[in-house]
């Protein structure tokens, strides 16, 4: 595929992140700070977001195997989540952190069985784009292009 | 150094760019937050309008710091970190004396716990993720204060 292809492609499939509700105004943010000081920002941030994202995850897992759930600590752990998927802009992540703190509040440990499983769900998907958007833009930068806004 | 107009505006985009960053060049903020990819999103932005950042990892790590005679002119506290929670620390902080300002980034969504944080002694209250125009807004206010000293 040429450059001007692969750049095209990029566009593309970045627009459709943002149309399918993958990505919001935040993640458009983060790129706009990226510069030639800092040409792997975004990179370096989305994959602390992985890191963070995959511990609260399997702290997430052991909580609510727990004879006893600990809510409080369900709740936290989710807040920490949203958190962390609004600020990156990983739109709907945050969706089903919303709804999974409702459960934690009623006490629901199906309903919050069920947002995890979501939640996971969300995060895999949110991950193979960005991972798939990433290695685009490494193409590109290989084959000696530049990053279309 | 008084700048009326550079402050005012939200894009980063604009000609007073350079006049923006030289009026924040002494300026030291603290960025006191336990996740990493906050941490370095906010350092990001901080950095962008010119400032000098330093991070801590918990409200502890904060009033260490300014028990072994650092100081800030801005700090950017949490809420919700391990050891010393960002209420605790910025109560712990008046009581030392610190005049910093002090702005509050959470994800909190309870207004009960939102005006208790405000109570420790917060300038300022933002839901996270920080936006450039909550940012431009803290440094405005934050150069009107030094001004006024």
């Amino acid at each position: 595929m040429d450059l001007v292809q692969l750049q095209r492609q990029l566009v593309e499939y970045r627009t459709s992140l943002y149309h399918e509700g993958f990505l919001d105004a935040q993640f458009t943010q983060l790129q706009e700070l990226q510069d030639e000081n800092n040409p792997d920002f975004v990179v370096e941030v989305v994959s602390l977001f992985f890191e963070d994202s995959e511990r609260l995850l399997n702290e997430l897992t052991t909580a609510l195997e727990q004879q006893s759930v600990d809510f409080k600590r369900v709740d936290a752990h989710v807040h920490q989540l949203k958190g962390s998927s609004s600020s990156i802009g990983a739109q709907r992540v945050q969706k089903v952190c919303i709804a999974f703190r409702n459960y934690c509040e009623e006490k629901n440990v199906e309903g919050c069985l069920k947002c995890l499983q979501q939640v996971k769900h969300e995060y895999s998907l949110v991950k193979t784009k960005l991972e798939s958007m990433f290695q685009l833009e490494q193409q590109i930068l290989s084959a000696g292009g530049s990053i279309p806004m | 150094m008084v700048s009326g107009n550079s402050a005012s505006s939200s894009s980063l985009s604009m000609k007073s760019d350079e006049d923006i960053v030289n009026n924040n060049n002494n300026l030291r903020v603290l960025v006191v937050d336990d996740s990493p990819m906050i941490r370095k999103l906010h350092d990001m932005y901080l950095k962008k309008f010119g400032l000098k950042v330093q991070v801590a990892e918990n409200g502890k790590q904060a009033v260490d710091l300014f028990h072994f005679g650092a100081s800030f002119d801005l700090i950017l506290m949490d809420k919700e970190m391990p050891i010393m929670d960002g209420e605790e620390a910025t109560k712990e902080l008046r009581t030392m004396g610190v005049t910093s300002m002090i702005v509050g980034v959470t994800s909190l969504d309870s207004p009960n716990e939102k005006q208790a944080f405000m109570e420790a002694g917060l300038d300022y209250f933002f839901t996270k993720p920080l936006t450039t125009d909550n940012i431009s807004f803290i440094l405005q206010e934050l150069n009107k204060k030094n001004n006024k000293n």
